[in-house]
């Protein structure tokens, strides 16, 4: 059902969004982030980065999000023009100016394309609705769960209608329940809006119920370790979760992080 | 039906109980205790002086010192306007030159390293011993006390809003540039407002010193017999040996300087109490 280095006629057909080409990153202190990424991301992908803490999931995703540059190899973006601006940015904690109301928050990014309040106001109206925050535009940050912060930094990352989501693990911090639901919520959206997902997270569960593919990465130095398709039919709901299918792709994914895991650590007493 | 019954009372442990009961005796005592001492040490004043037979021109009582406060008020008073002038101009040039200058730190490392040092120099160089240059160098009487008051005070602003202005949140950073802001909007939309809860602290600080280098700066100028603030009303008593009016005018200056401070204080919880840590209620 789930096997590595395949990929299902579904997501192949599709054209590719962006690409990394052999993409390295090395920090000055001697700390080898990423070492010859090669990944393809293509258009209405759900694709999570999945491995373990030090193999530079993160720092791929801020690669493809242009806030750092790669030392080795490149981004093909196949024409696209996407840029800096077309990509939302949804970061592990809820990242919300504390001292604004929700809809200030949620207002931000078009703001700084010089949206006017006035303009904006239709855009977020429905995009707090989206997240289920309508009736909470003038609440500020703390008075808000944690749950519902994170909604409120997925809705400003969508205000400006962005082709590509970008996260980092954004629901990490957060308690089973309300993960279930932003789960449930995150997928909706992906599916309405045609967006293009690349999810980094260190959760076997979270990646397979999201996902359509995974990208397993080892550490010491970050590379991709493998990458296959999670072939199971969308919508995938609350059923899906119980089912016999959804565990056996978890133990299959478990095993290909386990084997990404080995594999760092064999680097790492390779090295020593 | 298992509706539960809102209006029952609810049953309350001893614990629950001697907390709230803690809680009204510190809301109580908090007022009551000070201000109980503060009649007490006024009462105990009244008294040594009675017994001890103490002249008036050494410790007067505490009635003649209220006596002198009523009688002298009109002096009293258009001093203390004459000193609140410069304390808020000083403070005003203050938080100007305070938040200019920290703002123009933010703009570059490089800038922030070459001129900080120069204001800490003139933070730590005592007042007073400074003050004999700027009288050679400045002719006009109010410019020689606000640039007093203003060196006093600018630096807890300076110091406090360039922290704030740095602290901004690191991902909130990356946001603002992953959506092409420019530098002004970054300054404008996050590292103003992120400085803010720093800048009010400095400004609480700055607003006692502010009456301090206006005090100071009047003395060392009023030593020189050309000032009409409290101060000099307190150097003219001392020579006089006017022991009542010298106290009244120091209970004029601590006054003013506790409603500073509490007006500071109001104004800063009043800006922060929805969003920041530092004014929110503490909840269990």
């Amino acid at each position: 059902m789930l096997a590595l280095q395949t990929s299902t006629e579904r997501s192949a057909t599709r054209a590719p969004l962006l690409s990394l080409r052999g993409v390295g990153k090395a920090f000055s202190n001697g700390v080898t982030a990423l070492s010859g990424v090669d990944m393809t991301i293509r258009q209405g992908d759900f694709v999570s980065l999945l491995g373990p803490s030090g193999c530079g999931k993160s720092t791929a995703l801020r690669i493809i999000a242009g806030l750092s540059t790669p030392t080795t190899g490149g981004l093909d973006w196949h024409g696209e023009t996407i840029g800096q601006r077309d990509l939302g940015f949804v970061f592990q904690e809820p990242t919300l100016m504390p001292w604004a109301s929700v809809f200030d928050n949620v207002w931000l990014p078009l703001r700084l394309r010089g949206v006017s309040r006035a303009q904006a106001a239709a855009e977020i109206g429905e995009m707090l609705e989206r997240v289920h925050l309508t009736g909470f535009e003038k609440a500020v940050p703390r008075e808000l769960s944690g749950g519902m912060k994170m909604r409120v930094s997925i809705a400003r990352s969508l205000v400006t209608r962005p082709k590509l989501l970008l996260m980092d693990e954004p629901f990490a911090a957060l308690d089973e329940i309300t993960r279930f639901k932003l789960n449930d919520d995150i997928l909706e959206l992906w599916q309405d809006r045609k967006l293009t997902v690349v999810f980094v997270t260190h959760s076997v569960f979270e990646s397979v119920f999201l996902s359509n593919r995974i990208i397993v990465m080892a550490a010491r130095p970050g590379r991709v370790h493998g990458e296959f398709d999670v072939d199971a039919p969308y919508p995938r709901d609350e059923r899906f979760r119980t089912s016999a299918d959804y565990a056996a792709l978890c133990r299959d994914a478990s095993e290909a992080l386990l084997g990404a895991i080995n594999a760092s650590h064999q680097a790492y007493r390779g090295r020593a | 039906m298992t509706a539960i019954d809102q209006s029952a009372t609810v049953a309350i442990d001893a614990e629950e109980v001697r907390r709230v009961r803690r809680e009204r005796a510190e809301r109580i005592g908090r007022w009551v205790l000070p201000l109980t001492i503060m009649a007490l040490a006024i009462f105990a004043w009244d008294r040594i002086c009675v017994w001890n037979e103490i002249p008036h021109y050494i410790l007067p009582r505490p009635g003649v010192v209220l006596q002198a406060l009523y009688n002298d008020a009109a002096l009293l008073f258009s001093s203390l306007l004459v000193t609140l002038r410069i304390t808020f101009l000083g403070l005003l040039l203050a938080v100007a030159g305070g938040v200019g200058l920290a703002v123009l730190f933010a703009q570059s490392k490089w800038v922030e390293m070459s001129f900080f040092p120069f204001a800490v120099v003139l933070q730590v160089t005592p007042i007073v011993a400074i003050f004999p240059l700027i009288n050679i160098y400045v002719d006009n009487q109010t410019t020689k006390l606000l640039l007093c008051a203003w060196i006093v005070a600018f630096f807890p602003i300076l110091s406090n809003t360039t922290l704030g202005l740095n602290s901004a949140d690191r991902n909130l950073r990356d946001l603002f540039a992953l959506n092409g802001a420019t530098r002004w909007q970054e300054l404008w939309l996050l590292r103003l407002p992120s400085a803010m809860p720093y800048f009010l602290g400095g400004l609480k600080i700055a607003g006692g010193l502010a009456l301090i280098g206006a005090v100071v700066a009047e003395f060392v100028a009023g030593a020189a017999g050309q000032s009409s603030g409290l101060a000099s009303r307190i150097i003219e008593a001392g020579y006089r040996l006017n022991a009542p009016r010298l106290f009244a005018a120091l209970i004029l200056i601590s006054a003013t300087g506790i409603v500073i401070f509490l007006v500071l204080s109001w104004v800063s919880h009043m800006m922060l109490r929805r969003w920041h840590e530092s004014a929110l209620k503490q909840e269990r």
